[in-house]
């Protein structure tokens, strides 16, 4: 079984600055792979790689098993740093010539702006599109070739909430239906909802790679109670004392969230009153900010 | 390759631009050739082209006379559509969209090619093609007898036309790859074939030896040189038999292969951004 994506040692350096360090990127087929970074982490940069328009200073690349050259691209569709067509000609015209450079059939054009649901607008020049238009036809674009492998490079940058909401239920079914899907975002939400498998990207090197729960951690569950001292004691004896922390004034317990009735009937038992117990899960935002933060003082 | 060239095709054929070029190229090769001489004939004012009279608007000269424009200013035309059909996709930054669907870059780079020599072939005979009407006119008008260039000439004309503007439009290509962009190469090209090449031929050459002899190799007096030898007026400007008809054609087609390749070596060798 081919791998869609699989780089080895992937480096590109413009003069001083290293856009990209060392990157083993691997999607597996099937999968929705969320490529997490902040601006200027080198994203594009390795995307632009995967489809040869940036040569790497060094490491491999491939695509479907194959290495770069000629053919490479030819079950791959890729959205790349925003949507460029031809102003003069309409929506429709622009994917027309794009399915003759592809060698893709006609017949195409009308099914992808259908799904992207810009048929209604596709007769319209390029040039009076809106923003979130342009970016929905360069999915259409990327969709032409009936791709097994989608590379989306922040494809809802630009668009309002509803247009978000699409792109994701479209990124979804695309995923469901078989495609793998490589994306790209500096959104955490973004990723977080569609994807299978996160890579978070910072200053160019891949600092973090699991699933969502993964990169969250383990839940823990938050026990308002009185007396705190008292619950906080009870707690150590049940669940030990590594697994108890008490914060701003709340109990903090690393336990499965299945486990909550069980713990409010022992602490009640125990002469605690339970004012609140539910599951707190870690803000994946904040890993993030955490898994940045510490990358960045590392460098420094 | 054949895919890339119907994209390039059609997006030229779409492109209002390209029109507009050819309009001008037109309405300048009529006005410059057959209207202002005409008018100057009509009104007895001596002039450059008026000097030749009557004989040189008929329809046997057509040949000479379509292919005067070529050494500059339908040449400054096509090196524009040169730069149009690359530089757009700097400008437009098309090239990561087309690329994505898979092409190689010098496939694509070929189809444009391709679509550029059909663009010039276009412009080079709808030049002969209103040179033509605009001659029989003019006979008409002065109850002159119609004589058409032998077909032979015609087609040597017609060829030799093709590919001057040829040249030009890949001096264009080169030009908008090297610089990734539209407006700078339109204006670096402009400056060299409307100016520089004035001024060299005008002013450098007549006062320095190595400079006429520089001139001998570079493409403007060659283009020159081959119009020249196929019947262009020395009146035109640009157009002026420097060398021999058979070296200046063999000079331009070098000048044009060499355009395309080194066009062609940087656009693999480059990132795309
Ligand atoms: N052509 C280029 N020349 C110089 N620096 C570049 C070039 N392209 C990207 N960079 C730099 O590389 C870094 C990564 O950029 P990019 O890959 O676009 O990040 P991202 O897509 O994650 O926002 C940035 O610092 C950017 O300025
Ligand atoms: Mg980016």
């Amino acid at each position: 079984m081919n791998l869609p994506v699989q780089t080895e040692g992937l480096t590109k350096r413009y003069g001083d600055l290293t856009a990209v360090r060392d990157l083993d990127l691997t999607v597996r087929a099937g999968e929705v792979y969320g490529f997490l970074g902040p601006n200027g982490a080198g994203k594009t940069t390795t995307l632009r790689m995967l489809l040869g328009l940036v040569r790497p200073t060094a490491g491999t690349v491939r695509l479907l098993g194959r290495p770069p050259g000629a053919g490479q691209l030819a079950q791959v569709g890729a959205l790349i740093e925003g949507p460029a067509f031809y102003p003069y000609l309409s929506g429709r015209e622009n994917l027309r010539v794009l399915a003759r450079y592809a060698g893709a059939p006609a017949g195409r054009v009308p099914l992808v702006l259908d799904l992207v649901d810009l048929a209604d607008r596709a007769g319209d020049r390029y040039a009076g599109y809106s923003l979130g238009m342009k970016q929905r036809l360069g999915v259409a674009a990327a969709l032409l070739k009936d791709p097994r492998l989608l590379i989306l490079d922040e494809p809802t940058n630009g668009l309002d909430p509803a247009g978000t909401a699409d792109m994701r239920q479209l990124i979804r079914r695309l995923g469901a239906a078989g495609c793998t899907v490589l994306l790209s975002s500096h959104l955490l939400g973004e990723v977080e909802q569609v994807c299978d498998r996160v890579g978070v990207v910072s200053r160019g090197r891949l600092i973090a790679e699991g699933s969502v729960a993964d990169l969250r951690g383990t839940a823990v569950l938050r026990v308002l109670a009185e007396p705190l001292d008292g619950a906080a004691e009870r707690a150590r004896d049940l669940l030990g004392a590594d697994r108890v922390r008490v914060v701003d004034g709340a109990l903090e317990l690393t336990v499965e969230p299945d486990r909550a009735a069980w713990l409010n009937t022992e602490l009640v038992r125990a002469g605690v009153a339970v004012r609140e117990l539910r599951p707190h899960e870690r803000d994946l935002e904040q890993v993030f900010f955490e898994l940045i933060g510490k990358e960045t003082a590392d460098v420094r | 390759m054949s895919g890339s060239f119907q994209a390039e095709l059609v997006k030229l054929v779409r492109r209002p631009a390209a029109w507009l070029l050819l309009v001008i190229a037109l309405a300048l090769a009529v006005l410059f050739t057959y209207v202002f001489p005409y008018a100057g004939y009509a009104a007895g004012t001596a002039g450059p082209n008026a000097a030749r009279g009557l004989p040189a608007l008929l329809p046997d000269q057509l040949v000479g006379n379509s292919l005067g424009g070529l050494p500059v200013f339908l040449g400054a035309i096509v090196l524009i559509l040169g730069v149009l059909v690359v530089g757009g996709e700097y400008g437009w930054g098309t090239w990561k969209t087309v690329l994505s669907q898979g092409p190689s870059r010098l496939a694509v780079y070929a189809g444009k090619l391709l679509a550029l020599a059909v663009a010039t072939l276009v412009v080079v005979l709808a030049v002969f093609g209103v040179g033509a009407v605009s001659s029989v006119l003019v006979a008409a008008a002065e109850a002159q007898p119609v004589h058409w260039p032998g077909l032979g000439d015609l087609l040597t004309g017609i060829g030799a036309g093709w590919l001057i503007a040829t040249m030009w439009a890949m001096l264009g290509v080169v030009l908008a790859v090297a610089l990734r962009a539209v407006a700078l190469p339109v204006g670096l090209g402009l400056v060299w074939m409307l100016a520089v090449q004035n001024l060299l031929t005008a002013i450098a050459a007549p006062l320095l030896d190595w400079v006429a002899q520089v001139q001998k190799g570079l493409p403007g007096p060659n283009a020159g040189s081959l119009a020249a030898a196929l019947g262009a007026s020395s009146d035109t400007p640009g157009v002026l038999a420097t060398v021999g008809g058979g070296q200046a054609a063999t000079v331009v087609a070098g000048y044009l292969v060499a355009f395309a390749v080194v066009g062609a070596a940087l656009l693999r060798r480059r990132d795309i951004d």
